[in-house]
């Protein structure tokens, strides 16, 4: 089934669709990001407690904790924890470390970066969301709505998109203006080279022939039927990196 | 097809970091804008004819996200913080009390009669104040000691009035949240705290410390009060948009409301803040006597009433055309 979408209407009418994030994609930005903001949280309050104490055993005196303690452990660590989305999210227009690394973004639902309020309405309703314990209602949600939103997106209007940084490459690596290689041919090259390792030795070995009798007019098909997969990688390397 | 993509080919490598550029820069001058927008059109077209030339390649995915990126940078807000801010509290958020000052009545109401209803409950039934107080919090009550007295000997004020705002705003934050529950969780949670209050004053008014209860909710119970239900009064309007929609589907009438009544809660959290310092230094301090602390509670709750109607932060009070 193909992943929902929604379309960025453009002034120029060349519209763009947008995939929606899965609520694999969510969770899996959701646990990176509970991670680093717990051990944030754990590190200051560690951090906090041994300068405070000289250690973590006087801790369980009941008369030990002075109230800078309060002041300058417990607070700030409970800040880090519980405002490590909203105020992110406001920082990094729609993303977070977790959802930068899980591939996702949040948008309106026009596609476009959402406003401050829109992300505090949206990390205001994580109380609800994060009911009855583990962020139950939330997941729910998330599975049984089309655009696959929690009860925060649906206040907020905003959805979470698909956003993988691999495409900045994909332009920065395409072949010089002097070069005479087909632009799909070069395409297919790149994506051979990235899954090189993850293809089975002789589908890669085939594979990188077809493409290499196809672009090096250089090689008869019976000088390319001689090279091993090393050298075809090789060949390919050069063909899209020719001033490497 | 190929003479097209070499003229094009060193525009697109430029393209990631012209973006990352654009996108992190707050002010650009009008060439830059204007730059912007002959790329956005230029991508257009590139996108238009790769498409077409290109469909379902790595690079017509790659101009795609580029071109969505230059979208959002050309159509994000501005970003005059100062004159939204002034913007939310003169005009947005006034115009939202307005809006729901028959709800703010309507659940000052059912606060006070559930309040009324705790004082009878436990005026009639002592034993019932079990259900609502605990065990340590009765027996001071009983030796004639209110659990508010010698509380800054335990815990110094900083802490306790950070400790206070904390919790009043969370619960403020809820009674709108639950009003997600077509209204019935802010009802739930307005009617608890009312008749919490009505209880705790009915049973150390039996040990004769209602007086002292009194003195020490004076300062910031008002306020305080006042902005529960007026947090209660914006989550029975998240309710009412899922009851009786505002617009074509539910889910748009909820975000309609959400979006709307949410901005009140910046000033309910502020007003709470005060409060919340009010009640860690005034209100346990018995030095403080009972007709400073009404001064401080009322002249708050003035500031309240003037930041609600925006006339604290410069809103002019409009009259009725008389022609009209």
């Amino acid at each position: 089934m193909a992943a929902p979408q929604v379309t960025l209407q453009s002034i120029t009418g060349v519209d763009i669709e947008l995939r929606i994030a899965g609520v694999g994609s969510r969770s899996y930005a959701f646990v990176i990001d509970w991670h680093i903001r717990a051990m944030l949280a754990f590190s200051w309050w560690a951090v906090g407690t041994a300068l405070s104490f000289g250690g973590f055993t006087s801790l369980f005196n009941d008369d030990a904790a002075p109230s800078s303690y309060y002041l300058w452990v417990v607070m700030p660590t409970a800040v880090i924890y519980f405002f490590y989305h909203p105020v992110l999210e406001v920082l990094m227009r729609g993303s977070t470390p977790g959802k930068r690394m899980a591939g996702v973004r949040i948008v309106t639902r026009t596609g476009d970066i959402p406003n401050a309020g829109a992300l505090m309405i949206r990390n205001l309703f994580r109380l609800i969301d994060a009911l009855p314990f583990a962020y139950l209602v939330g997941l729910i949600a998330t599975m049984f709505t089309a655009q696959h939103v929690r009860i925060g997106d649906i206040a907020a209007g905003t959805l979470l998109i698909l956003d993988g940084k691999e495409h900045d490459v994909s332009l920065a690596r395409l072949a010089p203006a002097n070069s005479s290689l087909d632009p799909r041919a070069a395409d297919l090259i790149h994506e051979l080279l990235e899954r090189w390792w993850e293809l089975e030795y002789p589908t890669r070995r085939e594979l990188a022939r077809s493409l290499v009798a196809r672009t090096d007019k250089s090689l008869s098909p019976e000088q390319v039927g001689q090279l091993d997969a090393n050298e075809l990688r090789a060949r390919l390397e050069a063909l899209v990196n020719p001033t490497s | 097809m190929q003479a097209w993509l070499a003229s094009r080919v060193e525009t697109w490598r430029q393209l990631a970091p012209q973006l990352e550029a654009l996108e992190k820069s707050r002010n650009h001058s009008a060439a830059e804008a204007q730059q912007a927008i002959e790329l956005y059109r230029a991508l257009g077209r590139d996108l238009s004819i790769a498409r077409r030339i290109l469909p379902a390649s790595r690079v017509t995915k790659a101009l795609e996200h580029s071109y969505a990126k230059l979208h959002s940078i050309i159509y994000r807000k501005p970003h005059d913080w100062r004159a939204r801010l002034l913007s939310l509290f003169r005009d947005e958020i006034p115009e939202v009390v307005h809006e729901l000052r028959g709800a703010i009545l309507w659940v000052t109401l059912l606060f006070a009669l559930s309040a009324g209803a705790g004082w009878w409950l436990v005026s009639a039934h002592p034993e019932l104040i079990s259900l609502l107080a605990d065990e340590e919090t009765i027996n001071n009550v009983e030796r004639g000691k209110l659990w508010t007295e010698g509380i800054l000997n335990v815990t110094p004020s900083s802490v306790l009035s950070i400790g206070i705002l904390s919790n009043n705003i969370a619960v403020t934050l809820m009674a709108f949240c639950v009003g997600i529950f077509f209204g019935l969780g802010t009802f739930y949670l307005i009617a608890t705290n009312g008749l919490m209050l009505g209880a705790m004053f009915a049973f150390t008014h039996q040990h004769g410390l209602a007086g002292e209860l009194l003195k020490f909710v004076t300062a910031h119970g008002v306020v305080e009060l006042s902005v529960i239900c007026v947090a209660g009064a914006a989550g029975t309007m998240l309710g009412e948009s899922l009851i009786r929609p505002t617009h074509p589907t539910r889910r748009e009438s909820f975000q309609h409301a959400a979006t709307k009544v949410s901005r009140l809660l910046v000033l309910c959290a502020l007003l709470l803040v005060g409060c919340g310092f009010i009640e860690g230094y005034l209100s346990p301090d018995p030095q403080f006597p009972m007709i400073s602390r009404v001064i401080v509670g009322f002249g708050y709750g003035v500031v309240m009433v003037a930041a609600m109607t925006g006339h604290l932060f410069g809103r002019k009070r409009v009259r009725p055309d008389v022609d009209a």
